[in-house]
C-alpha cells in the first residue's frame, strides 16, 4: 500500500533534481533555471527500500528518498522523421494564429517514440491538424488511456491518445494533463469517431471528464458505482485469505518492495 | 413516439400516456407479437443479452425494432469486467504476463507478446531478445491466430444455427490447444512468454507434433472452408450483411479483417513489423465487398497464411539447434527457474533447488530477489502494437521506476470494434444482427478486462 505522501516533498525533489542533471547541460540548465523547475516531470517520491512501513525496518534503507521523474523535454534535433513531423505541425498552428509553442509546450522523444504534450484547449485543433494535412495523416485513432499521477500537483490526470498514420507508416502520442479540480478534457469524438468508447471508459475509470462527448456514460462499471477504479487512491480491494492456518493479506497490503 | 430510443429510459416528458409497453420474460413470443398486432403496434424495443447463445458471451444488445427491421442498436458491455488492469499494478512485471492472458481468453498468446514486447521497449532489450524465444513467439502467436479464427468462423456458424461449421472448426482448434498443452502445460492461460524470451524451451518432440498437428489443422481448415464457402444459406445469409465501408473502418478505428474485408491491407505486422516478421514469407489478403462474407473469406485466408508462417518457423527452429537461448542472457532479469516436472506436477527443478540451496548462497539469493521483488524498469512510457487475431492490441505501459507496472492498458480490438454494431445492424433485419455480431467476432474477456 502506497504510504501517504507529502506533495511539498515532491516540489522539493524536483528542484534536487535539477542539481543533478549531467554536467554538459548544467549550464543551460542555470541560465533558464526557473523554466527548467518547473518542467521537470516529479510524479513521485519513493521512500525506503520496501513498500510497508512503521514496521521496524531494521534494514538501513528505510530513510531512502528517491524521486521518481519521467523523461522530461527533448532538444532537436528529435531524430527521423519526429523533427518533419513537428515542423509540419509547428506550420499548420501557427498559420492558424494558435502557435505551436501555445498549443504544444513540450516534446518528449523517448525509447523511439514521439510524444507531443498538448494544451487541452488546442487538443482538438492539434487532432484536426494531425488527421487532415496531407503531410501528417494521422487517420487512425488507437484510443484513448488515462494516466493518474497523484503527486503531480495541477497535472494529475493524463489523457494519453496513440495515433497512426497509415499513409506514411508513423505512430506518435499525444499526451494532455488536467487537475483533479478541474478534470475537464474537450472530447476528439468529432475528430476521431473511434474514440466515443474510448472516452467513455477513461471517465469511467479515471472521472476525466471529456466536454462534448455525445453520451458520456460509464462503460465497464455499472452505472451508479462510485468513484473512479484506476485512480491511484482507490484501493484494490480483497479480503484475507486463510489456508492452513496462515493469512494471506489482499494483494495492495502485502509487504512489497517500493 | 420516435424518440423514444433504446438507450435511455423514456423521460416524462417524453411519454406517451397510450404507448403499450411489453414486457418479455421467458414467455412466448407468439402471444406477445398477437398482442403488438392487435394494437397495431410494430415498435419493440428488444434487450438482447447478457445472457445469450448468440451474442458471443456476454455481450448486451439494445435492438429498437419495427417489425424485422432494426432502427436502433446499441451494445451494453461491462458485464465481465474484473480489473485485470489495476491488478497489474499490484504484481511485479513478470506477474503481470499472468493476468494480462486471461483478457481475450480466446488469444491468450498476443496480449502476453504485446505486454511482453512493451516491457522489453521500456527495459531497452528489445535487441537482446535471443532468435530463438522470437522464432517461438511467432510460431505460438500463429497458431493461436488459427485456433482464434476457427472459434470465429464456428461459433459464428453456430449462431446462424449450423451445428456442423461449429464442430468441425472445434475439431481443428482442438489439434492446436493440444500442441499449446505440450509446449505451455495449458490449453489456455500460458503465462508463457515473459518479458526477455519464453519461460522454457520447447519440449522434445514439439516440433513433430506441431508438424503432425498441422496435417489435422489443415484437413479442418479445408472441410470447414469447402462446407462454407459453397454454402447457398451461409451466403445469403453473410452476403452484404454487416456492411462498413473503408471510410467507416478508419472512422471506427476498426482494424483486422474488418478493415481487410473492405480492401485496405493494413497489418502490423507488415507496417510495424515485431518479433521478426519482416523475414517471414506471407501475404494479407483482403476482401472488397465490406461484409460478413468477406470478413469470413479474410479469416480463411489468413488462417493459410499462418500454416505458412509456422511451417517457415519449424524450419528455423530445427537450423536453431536444441541448445539455442530462449531468454535474454542478463541474469537481472532471466528468471533462473528450471522448469521440470515435479511429483505435483509442473515445478521447479529438484537439481537446481538442490544446487542453490547447498552450494551458492550468492545464486539463492539472487533467485530470492528477483522472483519476490523482480526487476526494475527505468521510469518512462512504451507502446507496441501486435497484430491481433481481431486487430491491433495496443500496449500501453507507464513505470515509475519500480518493480511493479504504475499503469498498464491494452487496447484491445474487440473492444473498438464493438463500437461498429450500430453501424452495421442500423436499416438491417433482426436476424441480421447476430450474423453481423459474428462477424466483428468480439471475445467479450478482452472487451471488459
Amino acid at each position: 500500500m502506497t504510504p501517504p505522501k507529502d506533495k511539498d516533498l515532491v516540489a522539493k525533489a524536483g528542484e534536487a533534481e535539477v542539481g543533478t542533471t549531467p554536467p554538459d547541460t548544467r549550464a543551460e540548465v542555470g541560465a533558464t533555471k526557473d523554466a527548467t523547475r518547473a518542467t521537470i516531470p516529479v510524479v513521485d517520491v519513493r521512500h525506503g527500500m520496501f513498500g510497508v512501513h512503521g514496521s521496524g525496518d531494521t534494514s538501513g534503507y528505510g530513510g531512502l528518498v528517491v524521486p521518481v521523474v519521467l523523461p522530461g523535454p527533448s532538444e532537436r534535433p528529435y531524430g527521423g522523421w519526429f523533427d518533419e513531423v513537428v515542423d509540419i505541425l509547428a506550420e499548420v498552428l501557427d498559420a492558424s494564429g494558435t502557435g505551436f509553442a501555445a498549443a504544444v509546450p513540450s516534446v518528449v522523444v523517448d525509447r523511439g517514440e514521439l510524444t507531443l504534450e498538448v494544451a487541452r484547449e488546442h487538443l482538438l485543433e492539434v487532432a484536426q491538424a494531425l488527421r487532415d494535412d496531407q503531410d501528417l495523416r494521422f487517420e487512425l485513432s488507437m484510443g484513448v488511456n488515462g494516466v493518474h499521477y497523484p503527486h503531480e500537483t495541477g497535472a494529475e490526470l493524463h489523457a494519453v491518445y496513440h495515433l497512426v498514420s497509415v499513409t506514411h507508416g508513423r505512430r506518435l502520442r499525444l499526451e494532455v494533463t488536467a487537475s483533479e479540480d478541474d478534470p475537464h478534457i474537450p472530447s476528439t469524438v468529432a475528430v476521431y469517431p473511434a474514440n466515443d468508447w474510448h472516452e467513455r471508459e477513461t471517465w469511467d475509470f479515471f472521472g476525466i471528464v471529456f466536454d462534448g462527448h455525445p453520451s458520456l456514460a460509464r462503460i465497464e462499471m455499472p452505472d451508479d458505482w462510485p468513484g473512479h477504479p484506476q485512480r491511484k487512491d482507490y484501493p484494490l480491494g480483497g479480503i484475507p485469505v486463510e489456508y492452513k492456518g496462515a493469512t494471506t493479506p489482499p494483494p495492495d497490503q502485502r509487504r512489497s518492495y517500493s | 413516439m420516435s424518440n423514444v430510443h433504446a438507450t435511455r429510459p423514456v423521460r416524462d416528458d417524453e411519454a406517451t400516456p397510450d404507448l403499450p409497453t411489453f414486457e418479455a420474460s421467458g414467455g412466448d413470443w407468439s402471444t406477445i407479437a398477437e398482442e403488438a398486432s392487435r394494437l397495431g403496434e410494430e415498435r419493440i424495443v428488444v434487450n438482447m443479452g447478457p445472457q445469450h447463445p448468440s451474442t458471443h458471451g456476454v455481450l448486451r444488445l439494445m435492438l429498437e425494432i419495427e417489425g424485422e427491421t432494426v432502427t436502433e442498436a446499441r451494445a451494453g458491455i461491462g458485464y465481465l469486467h474484473t480489473g485485470i488492469e489495476k491488478n497489474m499494478e499490484f504484481r511485479t512485471w513478470t506477474q503481470g504476463v499472468t493476468f494480462c492472458t486471461r483478457m481475450d481468453y480466446v488469444a491468450p498468446l498476443f496480449q502476453e507478446a504485446g505486454y511482453c514486447l512493451a516491457v522489453e521497449k521500456l527495459l531497452g532489450i528489445t535487441d537482446d531478445v535471443p532468435e530463438k524465444a522470437s522464432v517461438i513467439r511467432v510460431l505460438m502467436m500463429e497458431l493461436n491466430r488459427i485456433a482464434s479464427h476457427f472459434i470465429a468462423l464456428g461459433t459464428g456458424g453456430n449462431e446462424l444455427g449450423a451445428t456442423t461449421i461449429m464442430t468441425l472448426a472445434f475439431q481443428g482448434r482442438e489439434h492446436i490447444l493440444q500442441v499449446f498443452e505440450l509446449i505451455t502445460g495449458l490449453r489456455m492461460n500460458h503465462a508463457y512468454i515473459r518479458p526477455g524470451g519464453v519461460v522454457q524451451d520447447l519440449p522434445p518432440g514439439a516440433v513433430d507434433a506441431i508438424r503432425e498437428a498441422l496435417v489435422g489443422v489443415r484437413k479442418f481448415a479445408g472441410d470447414l472452408q469447402k462446407l462454407m464457402l459453397a454454402n447457398p444459406i451461409l451466403k445469403l445469409r453473410y452476403q452484404g450483411v454487416g456492411y462498413l465501408n473503408l471510410a467507416g473502418c478508419m472512422a471506427l478505428g476498426m482494424t483486422g479483417p474488418i478493415l481487410r474485408s473492405a480492401g485496405l491491407p493494413y497489418d502490423v505486422r507488415k507496417a510495424n513489423p515485431y518479433s521478426g516478421y519482416e523475414t517471414y514469407d506471407f501475404d494479407v489478403p483482403t476482401g472488397s465487398d465490406a461484409d460478413a462474407w468477406d470478413r469470413m473469406v479474410v479469416r480463411f485466408e489468413e488462417m493459410w497464411q499462418s500454416i505458412h508462417i509456422v511451417e517457415q518457423a519449424l524450419d528455423r527452429l530445427a537450423a536453431l539447434g536444441p541448445n539455442a537461448p530462449v531468454m535474454v542472457a542478463d541474469k537481472k532479469i532471466a528468471w533462473p527457474a528450471q522448469l521440470a516436472v515435479g511429483p505435483d506436477g509442473q515445478g521447479n527443478s529438484l537439481e537446481h533447488i538442490k544446487d542453490i540451496m547447498g552450494t551458492s548462497m550468492e545464486a539463492l539469493i539472487h533467485h530470492f530477489k528477483l522472483v519476490t521483488e523482480g526487476f526494475r524498469v527505468r521510469a518512462g512510457q512504451a507502446w507496441t502494437e501486435v497484430e491481433h487475431p481481431r486487430g491491433v492490441l495496443g500496449v500501453h505501459v507507464v513505470s515509475d521506476g519500480g518493480t511493479h507496472p504504475y499503469r498498464a492498458h491494452f487496447r484491445d480490438p474487440s473492444f473498438n470494434n464493438l463500437q461498429a454494431v450500430s453501424a452495421m445492424c442500423e436499416g438491417g433485419n433482426l436476424a441480421d444482427v447476430v450474423a453481423s455480431v459474428a462477424s466483428i467476432d468480439p471475445v467479450l474477456g478482452g472487451v471488459d478486462r
